[in-house]
C-alpha cells in the first residue's frame, strides 16, 4: 500500500487574537473564547460536564455541585465548579480524573439520596437530566437506606403547572428563570437546609406568562405541565423543528405529536430570536388545533344555516359568487381580508388571486389595528439590534402582552444595562419597571409627548450614546393610527439613523403585507373596505382566516360591514362571529398541519412544520387560493407548497435569498431584505373638544383573550380575565360609584355596562378596558372615524 | 391577620432609609411584624413587600430562611433550651427532660395556656455557662431543674415582664439616626467619587 | 494570680496579663458613653483623625492584626485588597457569632459596644469606607440594645455620623440584625442576608467581597473582635501591638474554654503563645479538668476544628501550628471533653448542628450533612452496624474528597494530616457536619463499635454441593 502524503508542514501564522484562550482538557489543547465558562469550553472541545443547575441562558450559581471537575491552575488539581470559572489560559481541565469522576459519582448519589426513583410512573422518564446523567456519571447504586422526605405530591403552582417536591433537586432553574429571566419572581425557595423546597406565596400562583419554561428545563420530573400530563412518553413523541406564529417574533419550536395527535411545544434556541423561551400562550395553543370544534368540510349557507358540502361544490359555488362580483361592480367590488395568520405561501397564493386573477386592489392583511404598512418600508431593526441598541424607544403596545418573547429580550437588554429604554405609553406597561423613562400621554397627544420630550437635553444626551432603535405599534385600539402614526414619523424625523421593529402582533402579518396581501394601485385600506362593504360597495368580501366582528376594534363598523356585503367568502379554522355569516366556508388547515414559512418582525423567515395530518378534509390557505385561481382560468403553478416558496423568492422584493436551499441551511432562518414601500403620508390628528368630565378611553389587549386560537385552547382560556373598566384608583371618587360595582361606559354612539376597577397603572384622567375579554363589548363604542374615544362612566 | 399599623409603617420607613437598596431592610422588618403580632403574618409579608420593593414569595423564602420567624402564633414566653456540644457535655439534654416534663409538652409545642413554647435551639454562644436556655432571646445560665422551676413559676406570675417583653420584641431600644447628624444612605450607583477624607488619589486598574 | 470573675460580665474571666480589647470590663457601667470617654474611649479615633488615612492603614498593616473571626487573614491587607478607583466600599462587621464554643463578640457587644464602635469609624477611615453596617446575630437581645443604645449616645455626641469630631470624615454606621442563621456568619452569606435575601453563601472566588461585595461593590466584612483590637491600637501604636503575642501571631486573642473544666469561661490570652495545658489546666485559666478526671479529647478552634488529644495540648494557640498539628484555631473556642464523655453522642451533637444550620445551596452539604446526621444518630441509639460506620466515613468523602486532616496520635500510631481539607461545597458548613465524625470515628472509633447493635447469628455449617449430591 502507498500512501502519498503530504509532509509541508504549512508555515504556521502567529495571529494573536484577543479573545482566544488556550486551554488543555483532556490532555488536548484547546483554543476557547475569553470569558468563556469551563464548562462551555469543555463541551466546545467534545468533553461534556454533567450539570443541572448550569443554563447558559442564565446567571451560574454553582449550586448543584455536578460540574466539579479539577482544573490544574498552576497550583495543582483542585475540584472546582466548572459552571463558575472563567477559562484561563494554560488553565489544564480533566472531566475524567478519577477525582473528578468521584466527585461527580457521589453527587449523583447525594441527588438520589431522596428523589424518589417513580421513573417509570414520571412524565420526564427519557427525557430527564437526572436519569440520564445517572447513567452516564453516576455510581451504578445507592447506599441510602434512610427514609426519603416526604411531601404532598403533586402542588399547582399556577393553572398551568405541578410541582411535585419530592422529585425537585433543588437546582435553582424555575426560580431563577422566574426572577432572572421572566422577572416575575414568583416561585422562591422556602425554609432552608433539607427541608428547603420551592413555593409560591398563599393565593398568589406563579401566574407568569412564561411559567410553562420553567417545565422545560427543570432537570427532573418536578414541574410538570397539565396539558401534557400523562399524555406521553418522550421515546413515542416524534418532533419536528417549527416557528410558532401565535404572535409575530418568530420563536423557534419543535412540535411534538405522537400517533398523528399534537402533544407539546417545546422551546428551541434561537439565538437571534427567543433564547429557547416561550410564553405560555404560544407553548399550549396546539390545545386549540385538536379542538372538536374545528370545521372539517367545506359548510354552504343555505335556507337552514350552514350545511357540509363537498369542496367541488364549495369552490363552485365560491367562483360563482366571485364572478357575479365582478360583473355586478367589477374588480374592485370583491375584497380580501387577512392572510396574517398562515404562511408566506398562503399569503402569496392569495394575493396573487386577489391581484392578478381578480384583478382588485382592495386587500389588507391588518384588522384596522394595525399601523399603514408603509413602516415596514423604514430602517428595520432586528430583534438583536433592538436588544443590544444604547436606546430603544417604545412607541408601542404593552410587548407583554403582545409580543411576549421580545418583552423577555428587551427586559433583558435593560436590566443587564446595555439598553435604556424610552417608553411612550398611554399607561404603564410590562416594561414600565424596567424603562429609563416612562412618559404617559393622553391619546391622541402622543406626537406632543415626542416632540416635548426629545427637546430635553437630558433625553437628547443619551440618545446620542449610540444606537436608536424605535419599536413601533398600536397602544390604544380606541383610536384611529394617527396619533402613533405621527409620532412615529416626528420621532423618525428628528433620529434619522434610528431603526425601526414594527409590533404588528399577528404571526405573519409582515410576511403577509411583504408578499403581497395590500392594497393595490388606488386600492383601500382595511377601515377603507370594511366602510365600502358597509355602504353596499362590495360585491363579495373574502376573508383569509380574518374575524372582523372579533378583532376590528370598531365592531359597529365590523358588523355592518359583514352586512353590508353581499357574499361573504371565508377560510377560517373554526366557526367565528364572522365566518357565521358567510355563504361558503373553506376549513383552512391549521398550524403544524401544513409546511411552508413564516416571518416575524424583523424579517426573518423561517420555516413551519407539517407535523400531523389535517383535521377532517381541510387545505392549507394557498391550496384554496390555487384552485380558485384554476376554477377563474389561471393557472398559478402551484403544485405543491415548495413552488410557492420558490415563486415567492423569484417575486417578491425582499426574498431573492429566501429559497428553500438557504431555509435549509440557516439554522435561524433567512432575514428578508427590506422592500420599499411609499412612505407615510403625515395624517393629521384632530383632537375635539375635551371634556374634563369625560375619560379618554385606552383599549389595549391581555395576553388571554377571548380570541378563537385562545377560546379553543382549554388551558388557555380559563386564563382570560374577562373585561371591566379600569381608572386610577384616584379617579373612582369622581365616578360616584364603588370598586366592584357596575357602572354604564358610553359615548354618544352607545352604551355598555361593565364592572368598575381600580389600577394604578391607568393615567389619570383615562380609562382602561381590556380588549375581546367576555362580558366587556368595548369594541361598541370605539369609532374608526374617530382620532380618539372619550367616554362618560356613571353608576347605574 | 395584619398589616403593619401607621405607627410601625413609620418606624419601617425609618428603618428603609437608613439603607442604600429597600431590599436590605427585609429582616427588620420582619422583626417588627414579629413584635408587632406576635408572629409574622401572611398581610405581613404582604405589606414587607410592597415596603421593599419584593413580590410576597421573595419575602416569604426570605422569611422562612431564619429561624427566628415564626409564621403561626407561638406561647408569649419562647423557651430555647441549647443542645449543642457545650451545653450537651454539661447536661442540655437532662435539662430538656426536665423542662417537657415541668411544663407538659414535647418540645416544639406551646402550654394549653399559651403562655409557653418549648425549643430546642442550636448553640447560643454562652458555651462557658452551660447548660443555657432562652427565654424571648433572654439569657438564663448554669440552668439547674431547680432554677429552671422558679424561672417558670416567675415568669407564669408576671414577676418578670418588666426584664422579658413577650415573645416578639427582640431589642426593645432601637437605633435612630437623629437628622441633623446622619449622612443618608445613598444608592450604591449614586455614590461612585471617593469620600471627601481620601486625600489620595487612586487610579481606576 | 487567678482568674477573676465579674457577677456583671457572666462568663469573662479576668487575669493579670496584657488587656487590649477587655480592659473596661471590670467596670460594671462599662457600655455608656461616659465610662467610654473617662477611660480613653473615641482616644483612638482622634490619634487616627490627626493623620491620613493612608498612615492609618499603614500602621494597622505594621500591627499584623489577624481577623479574629476564624480564617485569621489579616485585616490591614484585606482592606488593600478593593480594586482601586471603585466606589463606594462598604464595611459590614461581623457579629454573627455562633459558632458552637464560641463566645467573645457577644462579650464586646454587650460590655464595650463604644470600642467596637470606634473601631469600626477607624477602619471605615483608613480604608475608604462610606457606610457601616453592624450585623449583630439576632438572638442577642442584650447586645443589640447595648449597640443600638451606644449609637443613638455616640450620634449625638458627635462621633458618628456627619463630620465626625469636627473633620471631614462622615460615616453612618447602622446596625442590622439578623434572624437565627449560622450560615450567615460566613462573609457572603451575611452579605445576601443584608441584602435582604435568604443567607446563602455566593462561591467566591472567582469575586471575593472585597472586589464585588454588598451591592456588588467593593466591601469589607471583619469580624467584631477584630474591629475592637483598632483603638488600643491607634492609641499606642504598632510596635506597642505586635510587641504582645508571638511573630506570626501578635496581640492578644480571646478564648472560650468550655465543657469539662474547673473554670469554664472567656479569657484574653496572649495570642500565638498561650498553651492549651496552660489554658486547661494554669491557675489563671481553667485551673484543671473537673473532679480532677482525666482528660480524653478537645476541640480546639470551634465546632467546625478537628479534634485533638491529650497529645497536643503542649502546642501554643497559634494559626499556623494548629493547622500543622491536623485542626485550626478558628474563632477561638476550645470544648473540653473529660474520659466520662460519650464520644459518640457528643459528635452527633456537632454534627446534627451543622446539618441543622445547612443553607440548603450544595448539594453535599444539604444532603450529605442530614445523611450522616441520620447514621450517626441510630448508631448512638444502639442500632448501627460495621457497615454505618464504614458508611460515614464514605459520605464524609463525598463532602471532602482525599486526606482528612486529623491529630497525631501515640496511643493509635497516628501521625498527623495537616490541615485543610478539599470539599466539593462553597463553604464550611458541610464540612463541618463531617469534622466532629471523622475525629471521632478516627480517634476513638472503638466507642462507636461498643455501640453497634448485637445481633447473634444463627451458626450456618458450610455443606459443599458436592457432599449434598451424594447425600441425596
Amino acid at each position: 500500500m502507498t500512501t502519498t502524503e503530504s509532509n509541508d508542514v504549512e508555515a504556521a501564522e502567529v495571529v494573536v487574537d484577543p479573545n482566544a484562550v488556550s486551554v488543555t482538557i483532556n490532555g488536548k489543547q484547546f483554543t476557547a473564547r475569553k470569558g468563556d465558562l469551563i464548562i462551555k469550553a469543555a463541551e466546545n472541545a467534545g468533553a461534556y460536564i454533567p450539570h443541572f443547575c448550569y443554563h447558559d441562558r442564565m446567571s451560574s450559581v454553582g449550586m448543584c455541585r455536578m460540574c466539579l471537575v479539577e482544573v490544574d491552575t498552576g497550583r495543582g488539581p483542585q475540584l472546582m465548579p466548572s459552571c463558575m470559572f472563567p477559562v484561563a489560559p494554560g488553565m489544564v481541565v480533566e472531566t475524567e480524573s478519577p477525582a473528578s469522576k468521584a466527585a461527580q459519582e457521589g453527587i449523583i448519589e447525594l441527588l438520589l439520596a431522596n428523589h424518589p426513583l417513580d421513573c417509570p410512573v414520571c412524565d420526564k422518564g427519557g427525557e430527564c437530566p437526572l436519569q440520564d446523567q445517572s447513567f452516564s456519571h453516576g455510581p451504578g447504586e445507592s447506599r441510602y437506606i434512610e427514609e426519603k422526605r416526604h411531601y404532598e405530591k403533586p402542588i399547582a403552582v399556577s393553572e398551568l403547572v405541578l410541582l411535585d417536591r419530592e422529585r425537585c433537586i433543588l437546582c435553582d432553574r424555575c426560580t431563577r428563570f422566574a426572577d432572572e429571566v421572566a422577572g416575575d419572581a414568583l416561585i422562591q425557595f422556602t425554609s432552608r437546609g433539607n427541608t428547603t423546597q420551592v413555593a409560591t406565596f398563599p393565593d398568589e400562583p406563579f401566574s407568569s406568562y412564561f411559567s410553562g419554561n420553567t417545565v422545560q428545563i427543570c432537570p427532573v420530573g418536578a414541574l410538570t405541565a397539565k396539558p401534557y400530563r400523562f399524555k406521553a412518553r418522550p421515546w413515542d413523541l416524534q418532533e419536528a423543528e417549527s416557528t410558532c406564529t401565535t404572535c409575530s417574533v418568530g420563536c423557534r419550536t419543535a412540535v411534538q405529536s405522537s400517533r398523528d395527535e399534537l402533544l407539546r411545544y417545546q422551546g428551541v434556541d434561537s439565538d437571534p430570536v427567543n433564547w429557547g423561551w416561550l410564553c405560555d400562550k404560544g407553548r399550549f395553543s396546539f390545545e386549540g388545533v385538536k379542538s372538536d370544534d374545528r370545521l372539517t368540510t367545506p359548510l354552504v349557507r343555505t335556507a337552514n344555516g350552514h350545511e357540509s358540502t363537498s369542496w367541488n361544490s364549495a369552490n363552485a359555488g365560491a367562483v360563482r359568487m366571485i364572478t357575479d362580483a365582478i360583473a355586478a361592480g367589477g374588480a374592485s367590488s370583491v375584497a380580501v381580508l387577512g392572510g396574517a395568520r398562515g404562511s408566506n405561501e398562503d399569503a402569496f397564493a392569495w394575493a396573487r388571486l386577489a391581484h392578478d386573477v381578480i384583478g382588485t386592489p382592495n386587500v389588507s392583511a391588518q384588522l384596522g389595528d394595525g399601523l399603514p404598512v408603509g413602516v415596514l418600508g423604514m430602517n428595520r431593526a432586528t430583534i438583536d439590534q433592538a436588544s443590544s441598541a444604547a436606546t430603544i424607544i417604545l412607541l408601542a403596545p404593552d410587548l407583554k402582552e403582545e409580543l411576549p418573547v421580545l418583552y423577555l429580550r428587551l427586559r433583558d437588554a435593560a436590566v443587564k444595562n446595555r439598553s435604556r429604554i424610552i417608553e411612550f405609553a398611554p399607561k404603564a406597561t410590562g416594561l414600565t419597571r424596567y424603562a429609563w423613562r416612562t412618559v404617559f400621554y393622553e391619546p391622541g397627544t402622543q406626537a406632543d409627548a415626542v416632540s416635548a420630550t426629545l427637546a430635553q437635553p437630558e433625553i437628547a444626551a443619551q440618545l446620542a450614546k449610540g444606537e436608536v432603535v424605535i419599536v413601533a405599534g398600536r397602544a390604544n385600539l380606541a383610536e384611529s393610527s394617527a396619533g402613533t402614526t405621527a409620532a412615529l414619523l416626528a420621532l423618525s424625523a428628528a433620529l434619522p439613523e434610528a431603526k425601526v421593529l414594527p409590533a404588528l402582533r399577528r404571526g405573519n402579518v409582515v410576511g403577509a403585507i411583504s408578499v403581497g396581501m395590500r392594497r393595490g394601485k388606488g386600492g383601500l385600506d382595511s377601515t377603507g373596505i370594511l366602510n365600502a362593504a358597509a355602504a353596499g360597495k362590495i360585491e363579495c368580501l373574502i376573508l383569509v382566516g380574518a374575524d372582523p366582528i372579533a378583532d376590528v376594534p370598531d365592531a359597529d363598523l365590523a358588523r355592518r360591514a359583514l352586512a353590508g356585503a353581499r357574499r361573504i367568502i371565508a377560510v377560517d379554522t373554526f366557526i367565528t362571529d364572522s365566518s357565521r355569516l358567510a355563504d361558503v366556508v373553506f376549513p383552512a388547515a391549521a398550524y403544524a398541519e401544513k409546511a411552508g414559512t413564516t416571518t416575524n418582525i424583523e424579517g426573518r423567515v423561517t420555516t413551519l412544520a407539517h407535523k400531523v395530518t389535517v383535521t377532517g378534509t381541510s387545505r392549507p390557505d394557498w391550496m384554496v387560493a390555487a384552485e380558485l385561481a384554476q376554477l377563474l382560468g389561471t393557472d398559478l403553478g402551484f403544485g405543491c407548497v415548495d413552488d410557492v416558496t420558490a415563486a415567492i423568492a423569484a417575486a417578491v422584493d425582499g426574498f431573492e435569498e429566501v429559497t428553500a436551499e438557504a431555509l435549509e441551511a440557516a439554522a435561524n432562518g433567512v432575514l428578508a431584505g427590506v422592500a420599499s414601500f411609499d412612505a407615510i403620508a403625515t395624517p393629521t390628528v384632530v383632537l375635539g373638544d375635551r371634556n374634563s368630565y369625560n375619560f379618554r378611553l385606552v383599549v389595549s389587549r391581555k395576553l388571554y383573550d377571548q380570541a378563537v386560537g385562545t377560546a379553543h385552547s382549554p388551558s388557555l382560556a380559563k386564563l382570560a380575565a374577562g373585561g371591566a373598566v379600569f381608572v386610577h384608583p384616584l379617579d373612582i371618587a369622581r365616578i360616584g360609584s364603588a370598586i366592584g360595582a357596575d357602572v354604564k361606559v358610553s359615548t354618544p354612539k352607545a352604551t355598555i355596562v361593565l364592572s368598575l376597577a381600580a389600577d394604578d397603572s391607568v393615567q389619570r384622567g383615562t380609562a382602561w378596558v381590556p380588549f375581546n375579554q367576555t362580558g366587556a363589548k368595548i369594541g361598541e363604542l370605539i369609532d374608526a372615524a374617530a382620532a380618539v374615544t372619550d367616554v362618560r362612566i356613571e353608576s347605574l | 391577620m395584619s398589616r403593619l399599623t401607621e405607627d410601625n409603617v413609620r418606624v419601617a420607613h425609618e428603618i428603609i432609609s437608613r439603607y442604600p437598596r429597600p431590599r436590605s431592610a427585609t429582616i427588620p422588618l420582619l422583626h417588627l411584624a414579629q413584635q408587632q403580632d406576635g408572629y409574622v403574618t401572611n398581610d405581613a409579608i404582604r405589606h414587607i413587600g410592597e415596603l421593599v420593593g419584593a413580590t410576597s414569595a421573595e419575602v416569604l423564602g426570605t422569611a422562612t430562611f431564619y429561624e427566628m420567624f415564626k409564621f403561626e402564633p407561638v406561647g408569649k414566653y419562647l423557651v430555647n433550651i441549647c443542645r449543642t456540644m457545650s451545653c450537651a457535655l454539661m447536661g442540655g439534654e437532662e435539662l430538656m427532660h426536665h423542662a417537657e416534663h415541668r411544663l407538659g409538652i414535647k418540645a416544639g409545642s406551646t402550654t394549653p395556656d399559651g403562655m409557653f413554647t418549648l425549643e430546642h435551639a442550636e448553640c447560643q454562644a454562652a458555651c462557658t455557662e452551660a447548660p443555657t436556655l432562652q427565654v424571648n432571646y433572654r439569657y438564663r445560665f448554669r440552668v439547674t431543674p431547680e432554677t429552671f422551676d422558679a424561672l417558670i413559676d416567675d415568669l407564669a406570675a408576671g414577676r418578670l415582664d418588666s426584664e422579658i417583653p413577650a415573645h416578639g420584641t427582640v431589642a426593645r431600644i432601637r437605633q435612630h439616626i437623629p437628622a441633623e447628624r446622619g449622612v443618608g444612605a445613598v444608592p450604591p450607583e449614586d455614590a461612585t467619587n471617593a469620600p471627601s477624607w481620601m486625600t489620595v488619589a487612586e487610579a481606576p486598574k | 494570680m487567678t482568674g477573676t470573675t465579674y457577677s456583671h460580665a457572666p462568663g469573662f474571666v479576668a487575669g493579670d496579663r496584657p488587656q487590649i480589647v477587655t480592659a473596661r470590663f471590670e467596670y460594671e457601667d462599662s457600655y455608656t458613653l461616659e465610662r467610654a470617654i473617662a477611660t480613653d474611649g473615641y482616644a483612638g479615633l482622634r490619634a487616627a483623625l490627626s493623620r491620613s488615612a493612608t498612615e492609618v492603614h499603614d500602621e494597622v498593616k505594621a500591627a499584623t492584626v489577624l481577623g479574629r473571626g476564624g480564617a485569621g487573614f489579616p485585616a490591614g491587607t484585606k482592606w488593600g485588597l478593593t480594586p482601586a478607583g471603585v466606589w463606594p466600599r462598604y464595611l459590614v462587621v461581623n457579629g454573627d457569632e455562633s459558632e458552637p464554643g464560641t463566645y467573645k463578640d457577644r462579650l464586646l457587644m454587650e460590655r464595650d459596644p463604644h470600642q467596637l464602635i470606634e473601631g469600626c469609624l477607624i477602619a471605615c477611615y483608613a480604608a475608604g469606607l462610606s457606610q457601616c453596617f453592624l450585623y449583630i446575630r439576632g438572638e442577642m437581645a442584650l447586645a443589640q440594645e447595648r449597640v443600638a443604645a451606644a449609637l443613638n449616645e455616640a450620634y449625638a455626641a458627635g462621633y458618628v455620623g456627619r463630620n465626625i469630631l469636627g473633620s471631614d470624615f462622615s460615616l453612618d454606621i447602622v446596625l442590622h440584625w439578623g434572624a437565627g442563621a449560622y450560615v450567615v456568619g460566613e462573609e457572603t452569606a451575611l452579605i445576601e442576608s443584608l441584602e435582604g435575601n435568604r443567607g446563602m453563601p455566593r462561591l467566591k472566588p472567582p469575586f471575593f467581597p472585597a472586589a464585588i461585595g454588598l451591592y456588588g461593590k467593593p466591601t469589607i466584612v471583619n469580624n467584631v473582635e477584630t474591629m475592637a483590637n483598632l483603638p488600643w491600637l491607634m492609641r499606642n501604636g504598632s510596635a506597642a501591638y505586635t510587641a504582645i503575642g508571638s511573630a506570626t501571631s501578635p496581640g492578644t486573642r480571646m478564648v472560650a474554654v468550655s465543657g469539662h473544666v474547673k473554670r469554664p469561661g472567656v479569657y484574653e490570652i496572649i495570642n500565638g503563645t498561650t498553651t492549651f495545658r496552660d489554658l486547661l489546666y494554669g491557675e489563671e485559666f481553667c485551673g484543671g479538668i473537673r473532679d480532677n478526671n482525666e482528660l480524653k479529647a478537645f476541640v480546639p478552634g470551634g465546632g467546625s476544628a478537628p479534634w485533638f488529644l491529650p497529645d497536643q495540648l503542649d502546642l501554643p494557640f497559634e494559626g499556623r501550628l494548629i493547622g500543622a498539628a491536623g485542626s485550626m484555631a478558628g474563632s477561638g473556642a476550645v470544648m473540653v471533653m473529660d474520659d466520662t464523655t460519650d464520644i459518640p453522642n457528643a459528635a452527633l451533637t456537632l454534627t446534627r448542628f451543622y446539618a441543622h444550620e445547612s443553607c440548603g445551596k450544595c448539594t453535599p452539604c444539604r444532603e450529605g450533612g442530614t445523611w450522616l446526621m441520620r447514621i450517626l444518630d441510630r448508631v448512638v441509639a444502639g442500632q448501627g452496624t460495621q457497615r454505618d460506620l464504614d458508611q460515614l466515613l464514605e459520605v464524609g468523602g463525598t463532602i471532602c474528597p482525599g486526606d482528612f486532616p486529623h491529630a497525631s496520635s501515640e496511643r493509635l500510631g497516628l501521625a498527623a494530616v495537616p490541615f485543610p481539607y478539599k470539599m466539593t461545597t462553597i463553604c464550611f458548613v458541610g464540612p463541618s457536619a463531617y469534622t466532629p465524625v471523622h475525629s471521632a470515628l478516627t480517634l476513638f472509633r472503638d466507642e462507636f463499635e461498643a455501640k453497634l447493635v448485637k445481633r447473634t447469628f444463627i451458626p450456618v455449617t458450610a455443606v459443599s454441593v458436592s457432599e449434598t449430591e451424594a447425600a441425596l
